[in-house]
């Protein structure tokens, strides 16, 4: 039977480094789709996964094991790629069309049996949308990755961000905002 | 009923709304707020096109391969985790961009100061990181200004942060200071104040402490003030959008 987070959570405290790789093993692939919402670069991604595991390794102890050790991962991760995002002052290129992996997010090739309409279309959206997310700050690119792409009720992301959840919910209503305005002339096509 | 205003829909969109039966019946018999959360559905829909790379089921293994070497050794900071150096960096790069900024922005008709007014690319870096520290310093006081007083509240995050700000609060206001621009500088120091008290506050406040607090934020409407200044920074940031009235 699978064990539990809490349960590994508890082993690796123990010192059983096996039970953290079960951990890691676990979680890291939803924490790379995380951190690639938030940074919009698989390099800037792939670091801030790492980090925060080892990040978690290192503060395992003081984990509070009344909240999930999910939640506390995610919130890790997330003060990771603000970090990251803020120190680099990459708000605006870190979901640049030119000249990065967005270009391939642009690129890549739609359903074959869309129209070339279609496809135009389904381009300019995405250049649509990597435009509006360059447009958000670091907080709205946050609170929007953990609502709309995690599914994460503002309650629990205002947990992760830190924040109360009046400030969460700001930065969500900001961030759809921003990314509706970028989004409308396409989509308005669309319709 | 009134029509759902777009904070409605979004939460409604979200299903996060406090009736969502109220707001699906309105939707019903409202076309005016149908069409307008239709939009707003097609919007957020799109966003959805925008996909992951893929990582597959070895990933976790591979992470761990990469990082199980470094568990045992001594902590080592983040990559990212040296927060005084990009800070020292940043805020020595923003002051030397600072005085073209803000002179050139806020002041129409003042002649632009010859340091780096012609940068382009800087301009719009130093936007991003006032734009950033605006909203920074709003957020901070709006987590306070809507905490609910209840029993005490704990505000040692809120003040961790507040702390940060403060120089660099510090900076933008003698920037504007030097520059002349003494409607900018008044504003900073108006929240260099706010921000400094709320460090020097007790980390759990009362019940009547924040209510002060809250009195005091209000009173002195520095909240406005910060989101006048804010919205000016982000039109100067982005120049070619329309304008911020929302459709909705």
């Amino acid at each position: 039977m699978e064990q539990t987070d809490a349960a590994l959570v508890g082993q690796a405290r123990a010192g059983d480094p096996d039970a953290f790789r079960l951990l890691v093993e676990r979680h890291a692939r939803s924490l790379f789709g995380l951190a690639y919402r938030m940074t919009g670069n698989e390099s800037d991604a792939e670091d801030v996964v790492q980090e925060s595991f080892l990040r978690a390794y290192r503060q395992l102890k003081s984990f509070d094991e009344r909240a999930g050790f999910g939640t506390w991962l995610y919130r890790i991760a997330v003060n990771g790629s603000l970090d990251l995002i803020r120190s680099r002052g990459r708000r605006m290129e870190a979901f640049a069309p030119a000249g990065d992996d967005a270009v391939d997010l642009v690129a890549e090739t739609p359903s074959k049996d869309a129209s070339p309409e279609r496809l135009a279309l389904s381009g300019e959206i995405r250049q649509r949308m990597v435009a509006g997310m360059a447009r958000l700050s670091a907080n709205e690119r946050a609170a929007f990755a953990l609502r709309h792409f995690e599914g994460m009720r503002i309650e629990e992301l205002s947990r992760v961000l830190g924040c109360q959840p009046g400030a969460a919910r700001h930065s969500v209503f900001r961030a759809v905002q921003k990314l509706r305005r970028a989004l409308e002339p396409a989509v308005g096509t669309v319709k | 009923m009134n029509h759902l205003g777009e904070e409605d829909l979004i939460l409604h969109y979200y299903g996060e709304d406090d009736d969502p039966s109220e707001a699906g019946r309105h939707l019903e018999e409202c076309s005016e707020c149908r069409s307008l959360f239709a939009s707003l559905q097609s919007a957020l829909d799109a966003v959805d096109c925008a996909p992951v790379p893929e990582r597959d089921a070895e990933y976790g293994a591979r992470v761990w391969r990469r990082i199980e070497s470094r568990l045992e050794s001594r902590p080592k900071p983040w990559l990212w985790s040296n927060p005084w150096r990009w800070a020292a960096a940043g805020v020595a790069f923003a002051g030397l961009l600072a005085a073209a900024f803000l002179a050139g922005r806020f002041l129409p008709g003042r002649p632009a100061p010859a340091v780096a007014a012609d940068s382009q690319v800087r301009e719009r870096i130093l936007l991003v990181a006032v734009g950033d520290y605006l909203e920074r310093s709003q957020m901070v006081l709006i987590e306070l200004a809507n905490a609910n007083s209840g029993g005490g509240l704990d505000i040692s995050a809120q003040q961790a942060r507040a702390e940060d700000l403060v120089s660099e609060t510090r900076l933008y206001r003698q920037t504007a200071a030097r520059t002349g621009d003494g409607a900018v500088a008044g504003l900073l120091e108006e929240l260099e104040r706010v921000l400094v008290d709320i460090t020097h506050e007790p980390a759990r406040l009362s019940p009547e402490a924040v209510d002060k607090l809250r009195e005091r934020l209000q009173s002195e409407g520095i909240l406005f003030k910060i989101r006048v200044l804010g919205s000016k920074v982000q039109r100067e940031e982005a120049p070619d959008e329309p304008s911020a009235r929302q459709k909705l």
